[in-house]
Parts: C-alpha cells; structure tokens; sequence
C-alpha cells in the first residue's frame, strides 16, 4: 500500500478502516491495479519519477459521505485531491499535484437534481457528464440547450469550477453558474447565493443571495468541495447561421479585430469563434518557405493570387431566423465600409431542433449544445496525448500580431519553426482572446522534457508581455501562480491567508493552482 | 510485468469472460443488452459509426478493418479489458467508478457476441 506523504501505515490503514465503514469497503480503492487507474493519461512525465503518483482513492456517493470522508481526512491529516468525472485531460486528468495525495472521486455523485425549461437552469451533481445532461434533456424533450466544451465525457460542474469554455452563447461556464453547494474543509456544509436561505425557491435564479459573494473562492481553488451546483442553460434558439469574413492584407488584422470586438461586446455576436489566417496551415512547399521567411508582404501576394485572404473570421449567430440574417447585413456592413477588399461567404445554416440525421452529418455538433470526443482527433491518429497553453490576451489585432511574434521567437530560439501567422485566437470569454497553443504528449523523456522547457519559457515570456494564462496543466500551476505576482506575490498570500483560515490541516488538493497549505509551502515553493 | 504473471492475468481474464457467458439464454441476453447499454454510454462518442469518431479514425489510420468496435469478430476479454484499463494512443484510463469490473465484463460480451464459436 502506498502511503500519503507525512501519514504512518498506522494511521493510513486505521484511516482506511473508517472509510470503509464510512463510504462502502467497494469504494476505497488502496491496490496499485486500483489506484493507477486515476494516474494522468496524459502526463507530461510519462515514464519520470516527477510524475505524481495517488496513494488511494476514495468514491463518496453523497454529500454526507463527502462530509465524512472530509472529516477522516482532517483526523489523520491525510492530503486529498478532488475530481469530478476526472476527464480533465491535458490538465492532470484524475491525477493529484501531489504525490501521494488520495483521490477524492465525485463520479458516483451523478444525479441530475433538476432541469426546469420555463426558467431555464439545471441542477447536477459533481459526476454527471455533459453526455449525461444532454441525454437528459434529449429524453424527455425539453426545448432547452446545455454549453458543452469540446469533450463531451467532462463534469459540467467540474469544467466551470476551471473556468472552462463552450461555443454557444452560454460559453463561459462559470459566468453560467448560478448557485452551489459546498463542503468546507471542516466537513461544514455550506450553500451559496440565495441556497442560504433554507426555503429558497430561486436557489438556480438569482446568484447573489446576500452578503459577500462568495462562489469564485470555489474555482481553481482548494477551499471546498462543491457538491451541487446551478447552471443556466440556454433556451433552444429557432435557427443558426454563420458567415466569415476575410481581409486581404497583413494590417488588416487590426479594423478586422476592432469591429468584431465591437460586435461581440454590442450582443451582436455572443458565440466562441476564432480568428485564423487562412495562410497558416497548408502544407504548400511554397507556403511554408514563405511563413518561415516572416514576409508579410509575399504572403499578401501569395494570398492575393490564390484568392485565400490573409486574416479571415467566421461570425456564429444564433436566434431568430430573420434577426440572425439582419445581424450578418450588419456585420457585412461594419466590415465593407472599413476594410477595402474585405469578402464575405455564407456558411452553414440549421433550424433547430436538428433531426437525428442532420446530427450524423455533423462532425463537431458542439457548437449546437451536442456534446462529442471529435475534439480527440487533434493530435493525429498517433497522438499520446496533449497539454495546453493558454495565454490571455487583449482583443485587438495588434496584441495578436505582437503574441504572435513573441511567442514565435521563443518557439525559434528552441528550435522549432512555426511561422509567423499561427496560433489560433478564441474568443470564449468576453472581451478578451486566448490563444490556445497544442503540445504533444508523448512518452519519450526527451520530448516531454523539451516540452515542458518550452511551456515554461513561454509563460515568463508571456508575464513579461502583460499576458497570463487562463488555466493549466497541474504541472505548471505553481509556475503560473508565481507570475501573477503583483505587489510581492499579494493575491497569492491572500490565497495562502485564506486557505489556512479554512483548511488549517492541509487536507484539501495541496498545491492546487499554486496554493500550498501552510505546511507544505516551503516544499511547494 | 513478466512472462508468468501477465499468463495468469489473460488465463483470469479469459476464465472471467467465460463465465459472463456461461448461464441460461436469459442472462446471457441481458448481459448483451447490458453490455449495449454501457457500450453505447462509454465507447460509442469515440469508436462508434459515422463522422467525428476519433477512435474509430484511429483505428483506420492504423489499418485495422473493419475500424468500427462493434463490427470486429476478433476481440478478446483480455484485449479490451486492458486497453480499458491501462489506455491506448490518446485514449484513456477508465477508472472503476466510470466502468465498473461488471460493466467491462458486459461490454466484453457485447463486443465478443459475434466471435466464431
């Protein structure tokens, strides 16, 4: 048996003895057949002592199990690591930061607790998968929409508390949040917003409640263990249509991110989408000279003569069918009268509900509240796995030439050649883009190690720029966290001040976004 | 893992599928159904039919025919229960309170039901 690090095998199998009784003897998994299964599919220390191996794990399947395995837990000071369906891959996956810490597993906690389609909101337990809110749905019909992200196989819960994003107007998804339930780490429980009021009738309505608000101190953090928690889902729009728009020139870039920041922040577009050059990606022999050369202009040219267009975005509309046609004449407008040679295309269009044959011809049916896996075919057929990085950065065209062009240096400097048109710009946030930039995981040390160096060098080169990161992998929390260092590193010992307050033993995932409790700061630092 | 003991672990496996298919019609039915029911929860997103299914495109790209799981009449116990439980490329891990040891056993059936006698 393994033992979580500071823990006696006395204490551990006297801890072990209590849980069992506590939670089911099923559901405390101490073998290495059981345990390895919550290990990282895809670790970027694949076959390196560094990789962060769990000592148990445990499988509560209701709040007051949570609450006893919370309260072992702070008896025998044994270090937990919370998941909810696990699948968090390219972050850690099911695996702690930790090693040794014991995995809290939430997965059996998958009750959908309600879908209500005249306010429209659900309520879910921390183990149901965007498959299983959308299954719900589906079955009994009703005329409302969830935001998945790309994998459908995520907890909605456990992807908004990352502060993950979807495609559809409800895209940010713990802005879509609307109330929580909540384990301290004193086992107390605890609900948020108007939840605190024991005859709530708009627990999942209103989110303030009263008093401080509360529920962001429960995202990317180690304060508490959400046990229940309110979405608003969006009613199923009558249609959707998008169009893209493409600019000719280099310079375009900047009137072309300008209006599009204008129409997302008027309402006018509410959806993720990307700005792309169509030049980044072909394998043409010439292309590839031409990206390596850095030559703006003989890429205009290039662009020019094969009619592809330097700078191009799709604009996703959703609503009703005349109102979303009326958006994109607009948009067309905006982007005629300030951009000389800008083209315009119609793309796809639906009425919704799609039928289940529409829905077989659509390869990535996310975007229109369908959750899939076809998000797994990015790294190839050959792919082991994948990271992310994932800086924020300003919506404007010249910040993302200038990310473009730093991060392409620092790429360069390590020796690989990118080009200088792309990483792809998301909008699934408002007001800000994020470039989401794809590392390979392999298992072969050298590359892993070779990844890492450049994921790190790359966020030190971003926080020198006035970029940080949205998220990360567990492997790069601590180096993140330390960017965001105003004021000798404040935010994070208020971070530390509040984690002590709360979770003075330490129990709660140690080390989760660079947040140690106090007696492992100095190992965690 | 060596020789001796990844032998014991295929003749368990083995001697496990055995017996999910062992007992009356009746059973051996619902545990098909069964296996369906979880195969359809689990494996289907990835390894089922028609467009945007990684697995399947995978197992293309790498010249297995047919691609799609629930065609083949070649899988074993042991084959699917370790690629469910120590992961492929870029497919997963599943843990027990995803699929359970039953569970696998049910999709085992299911995947095998077409095997040769």
């Amino acid at each position: 048996m393994r033992l979580p690090p500071g823990v006696s095998a006395g204490d551990f199998s006297a801890a072990i003895k209590e849980l069992e009784s506590a939670i089911g003897k099923e559901w405390v998994f101490t073998s290495d057949e059981d345990v390895n299964l919550y290990r990282d599919s895809y670790s970027p220390f694949w076959h390196e002592n560094q990789e962060p191996i769990p000592s148990a794990a445990f499988a509560p399947d209701s709040v007051e199990q949570v609450q006893a395995v919370v309260r072992i837990a702070n008896r025998y000071k044994i270090p937990l690591w919370t998941i909810s369906t696990g699948k968090n891959l390219g972050y850690g996956g099911s695996a702690p930061l930790l090693n040794g810490s014991a995995v809290l597993d939430l997965k059996r906690m998958n009750r959908v607790l309600e879908v209500n389609d005249k306010n429209h909101y659900a309520l879910v337990e921390p183990g149901v998968s965007y498959f299983d809110l959308y299954r719900h749905i589906r079955d009994r019909d009703l005329p409302v929409w969830i935001d998945p992200p790309d994998p459908g196989w995520g907890s909605p819960m456990g992807n908004a508390l990352e502060r993950g994003g979807g495609y559809t107007p409800m895209r940010d998804h713990f802005d879509a949040h609307c109330g929580m339930e909540v384990v301290l780490p004193d086992g107390e429980l605890v609900r948020t917003g108007m939840g605190a009021l024991p005859t709530a009738k708009t627990w999942q309505q209103y989110r303030y409640g009263f008093g401080p608000y509360m529920d962001g101190m429960f995202s990317q953090s180690n304060l508490g263990v959400v046990t229940k928690m309110g979405f608003w889902l969006q009613p199923q729009p009558d249609a959707y249509l998008s169009g893209s728009v493409t600019v000719p020139k280099h310079d375009d870039l900047t009137p072309l991110v300008e209006i599009f920041a204008n129409l997302m922040n008027s309402g006018v577009v509410q959806a993720t989408t990307t700005v792309v050059s169509p030049l980044a990606y072909s394998r043409d022999p010439e292309l590839v000279k031409l990206r390596a050369s850095g030559s703006t202009r003989d890429l205009e040219d290039y662009a020019g003569q094969k009619g592809i267009g330097y700078w191009s975005v799709s604009l996703p509309l959703y609503g009703p069918e005349k109102v979303i046609a009326a958006q994109w004449e607009y948009a067309k407008q905006k982007f005629s009268a300030a951009i000389p040679g800008a083209t315009f295309r119609d793309g796809a269009s639906y009425k919704f509900p799609l039928t289940e044959e529409q829905l077989t011809k659509i390869v990535n049916p996310v975007p229109f509240g369908v959750p899939s896996l076809q998000t797994f075919s990015i790294g190839g057929p050959k792919s082991q796995g994948h990271m992310w990085f994932s800086p924020i950065i300003p919506m404007t065209g010249e910040a993302v030439i200038e990310a473009q062009s730093v991060f392409d240096k620092v790429a360069q400097s390590l020796g690989y050649v990118t080009g200088t048109t792309g990483f792809p710009i998301w909008n699934f946030f408002a007001r800000a883009f994020v470039i989401i930039y794809f590392f390979p995981i392999e298992h072969d040390i050298e590359k892993n190690r070779r990844s890492r160096e450049i994921f790190r060098r790359l966020i030190k080169t971003a926080a020198e720029h006035g970029w940080g990161e949205y998220r990360t992998h567990t492997a790069f929390m601590g180096d993140i966290m330390d960017a965001y260092s105003f004021n000798n590193h404040s935010l994070l010992r208020f971070h530390e001040t509040v984690k002590d307050a709360l979770d003075p033993n330490g129990i709660l995932s140690a080390g989760k976004n660079g947040i140690w409790p106090k007696s492992m700061r100095k190992a965690g630092a | 893992m060596n020789m001796k003991k990844a032998a014991v672990l295929l003749i368990l496996m083995l001697t496990a599928a055995t017996f999910a298919w062992a007992g009356p019609p009746q059973e051996k039915d619902s545990q098909l159904e069964r296996g369906h029911k979880v195969y359809d929860k689990w494996c289907f997103p990835c390894h089922g039919t028609g467009v945007g299914k990684p697995g399947t495109d995978a197992l293309k790209a790498r010249g297995q025919n047919p691609a799609v799981l629930e065609e083949r009449t070649d899988l074993t116990a042991a084959l699917i229960n370790t690629v469910v439980r120590h992961g492929v490329g870029f497919m997963p891990v599943f843990r027990k309170t995803e699929i359970s040891d039953a569970e696998l056993d049910a999709i085992d059936a299911y995947l095998m039901r077409n095997n040769k006698k």
